[in-house]
């Protein structure tokens, strides 16, 4: 049930897009989400994709990892489609594919969902591949470096870092430890894949306290461990990674830049996607 | 040179209820540590033993006595910074003890803690991974590992603090043999060959015959003190709180007092194992 969720794992790896600084990473991955908003047609969102592909292929983190994200998101990617294609309005040009009963399904339709389903899968194939090859000390190393600018107005950015990084490095323990409860509640009969939905949410009850129990006290262990290790806030604390632009990341700025500026290009020339 | 010294030390979680003895999680305790020595300090559940380990380095502060690290009282240091560098504490549970999803910046959290400088993080980390046996596993992720393994981890993010004593609250309790094994060894290679003073916690009583000493609690307060070979003899007494040596550690004691130096095991299987060794040593 779990094997699907991608968020926050990293593929170790040791590779071009590995050592990008993760600054960088995260400033690409914004412009590479506005890129593909502003794109607005299959030109534009095809630049976008073979962008993709050339980054996992560099990343050699293996590309049915990257795929995991979609499937992670299926439910929300049929119901999109499932909506757009029956409730899409054509305009008057629209050839109508099929014809039944109070449904017409139109080519414009079809056109705009795959549209949209390619946009949605690439936004989450993107964000894997951050945190794929990014560990999350140097995510939230990075991130603490780009907000530093709002330390001025007293903004807690270096524990606001600490706890992102916290919460990514428990991802996968507590994931183990919701398997295990729910094994054990399985084990004594309980049943979490049929009925309605109202039964469904009522089986989930006896996983989340168990599991709301054992994090706190996770929390107050860890909460010790961090003091027993002098953990005292950010005054005197020095960092062990140093993060520095290089060469790479020069020349993934250009890449990025060629990208949005191909993007725009192409929403220019060859209209929309409809 | 005495390591940690505890003066008549009390403590109580709750605020004194008018003075009602009961509520003490440690009672007028008496004890020292020297420089270098290993100390087991052992005792049924709820008998105040992680009390101690928290009143060492300053988590929780006496409510009476006190507590002095090399001489000087806990309550007249500047910060506890300089005592929670001296006095490392490896917990129990491997999974809540570990801050960063990768080992190496898990390791350098303590020394940015305390304003180490970044290149001597990167050779604190080596040494570190080093002394426990894992370098290779430096850009690993910690949620891939054995329990056996975290610990070691743990023990290396202690480790590079560069403690004078290293406190060890049941840090095998949750392991298999393997990884009990696995801390036992390292434990003991850091007090034999780097002079670590080290105070460890725990429930098994075998593990307690690798300490030069060994302190009994119950209840608070210490019950019983000596070589583990002399609180083991008083075996009636061990078992008014609930402790006994089990037969194999039994076995090992005798096997060692014997003449036959076998390696530290804790299963039957291991103990065999062990012995083969030996016999195959001694004939060759
Ligand atoms: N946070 C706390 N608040 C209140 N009472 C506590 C707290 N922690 C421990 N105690 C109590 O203090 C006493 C000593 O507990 P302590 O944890 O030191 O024992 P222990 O020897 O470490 O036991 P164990 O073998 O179970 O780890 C127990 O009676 C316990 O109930
Ligand atoms: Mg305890």
């Amino acid at each position: 049930m779990f094997k699907d969720v991608a968020l926050g794992q990293y593929y170790q790896a040791s590779s071009f897009v590995h050592r990008l600084d993760p600054r960088f990473k995260i400033l690409a991955l914004i412009a590479y989400i506005v890129a593909i908003f502003l794109s607005e047609n299959f030109y534009g969102l095809g630049m976008c994709a073979l962008l993709l592909l050339l980054t996992i292929a560099f990343s050699k983190v293996p590309l049915g990892k990257v795929i995991k994200a979609v499937k992670g998101i299926l439910f929300l990617l049929v119901f999109t489609a499932i909506i757009q294609l029956f409730f899409y309005k054509p305009n008057e040009n629209a050839v109508v594919w099929v014809k039944w009963w109070v449904i017409t399904i139109t080519d414009q339709a079809v056109f705009f969902t795959l549209f949209l389903l390619l946009r949605l899968s690439l936004l989450v194939m993107v964000a894997s591949m951050l945190t794929y090859t990014t560990t999350p000390v140097s995510l939230t190393d990075g991130l603490e470096s780009l907000l530093t600018p709002l330390k001025v107005v007293r903004f807690p950015v270096h524990e606001l870092a600490l706890i992102m990084s916290i919460a990514l490095r428990f991802i996968p323990t507590l994931m183990e430890e919701t398997e295990r409860i729910m094994n054990a509640q399985k084990a004594r009969g309980a049943d979490f894949e049929s009925g309605g939905l109202m039964k469904r949410a009522k089986a989930v009850v006896p996983i989340l306290i168990p599991l709301l129990i054992s994090s706190f006290r996770r929390a107050e262990e860890l909460g010790d461990a961090m003091d027993a290790r002098c953990y005292a806030g950010s005054k005197v604390r020095t960092k062990y990674k140093k993060l520095t632009f290089s060469w790479r990341d020069l020349l993934a700025f250009f890449i990025m830049a060629a990208l949005v500026t191909g993007v725009v290009l192409f929403n220019v020339y060859l209209g929309g996607v409809v | 040179m005495k390591a940690l010294e505890f003066k008549n030390v009390s403590f109580s979680y709750r605020k004194a209820e008018e003075g009602k003895t009961s509520s003490f999680a440690v009672k007028g305790v008496n004890f020292s540590v020297e420089e270098g020595e290993f100390v087991a300090v052992l005792g049924h559940n709820g008998s105040g033993k992680s009390t101690l380990a928290r009143l060492a380095n300053g988590l929780l502060e006496a409510s009476d006595g006190s507590v002095e690290v090399f001489g000087v009282p806990l309550s007249e240091q500047k910060n506890l910074f300089s005592v929670r560098k001296n006095v490392g504490i490896v917990f129990q549970n491997p999974d809540n003890q570990t801050v960063a999803s990768i080992v190496e910046d898990d390791i350098a959290f303590g020394p940015e803690n305390i304003g180490v400088p970044r290149e001597e993080i990167g050779v604190r980390i080596e040494e570190s991974l080093a002394a426990v046996g894992m370098s290779e596993y430096k850009e690993r992720m910690t949620s891939a590992l054995s329990g056996g393994q975290k610990q070691r981890i743990a023990i290396a993010g202690v480790l590079a603090l560069k403690p004078k004593i290293m406190i060890l609250d049941e840090s095998t309790a949750m392991l298999d043999p393997k990884g009990r094994r696995e801390i036992m060894q390292v434990v003991k290679k850091l007090n034999k060959e780097e002079g670590m003073t080290i105070l460890l916690i725990t429930h098994f009583m075998e593990e307690a015959l690798m300490a030069d000493r060994a302190i009994v609690m119950n209840r608070g307060e210490i019950v019983m003190q000596g070589t583990p070979e002399e609180i083991f003899e008083r075996h009636d007494e061990l078992e008014t709180y609930n402790l006994a040596l089990p037969p194999i550690g039994v076995l090992w004691k005798k096997l060692e007092e014997g003449g036959m130096p076998v390696g530290y095991a804790l299963t039957p299987e291991d103990l065999a194992e062990e012995i083969a060794k030996c016999i195959s040593k001694s004939s060759a």
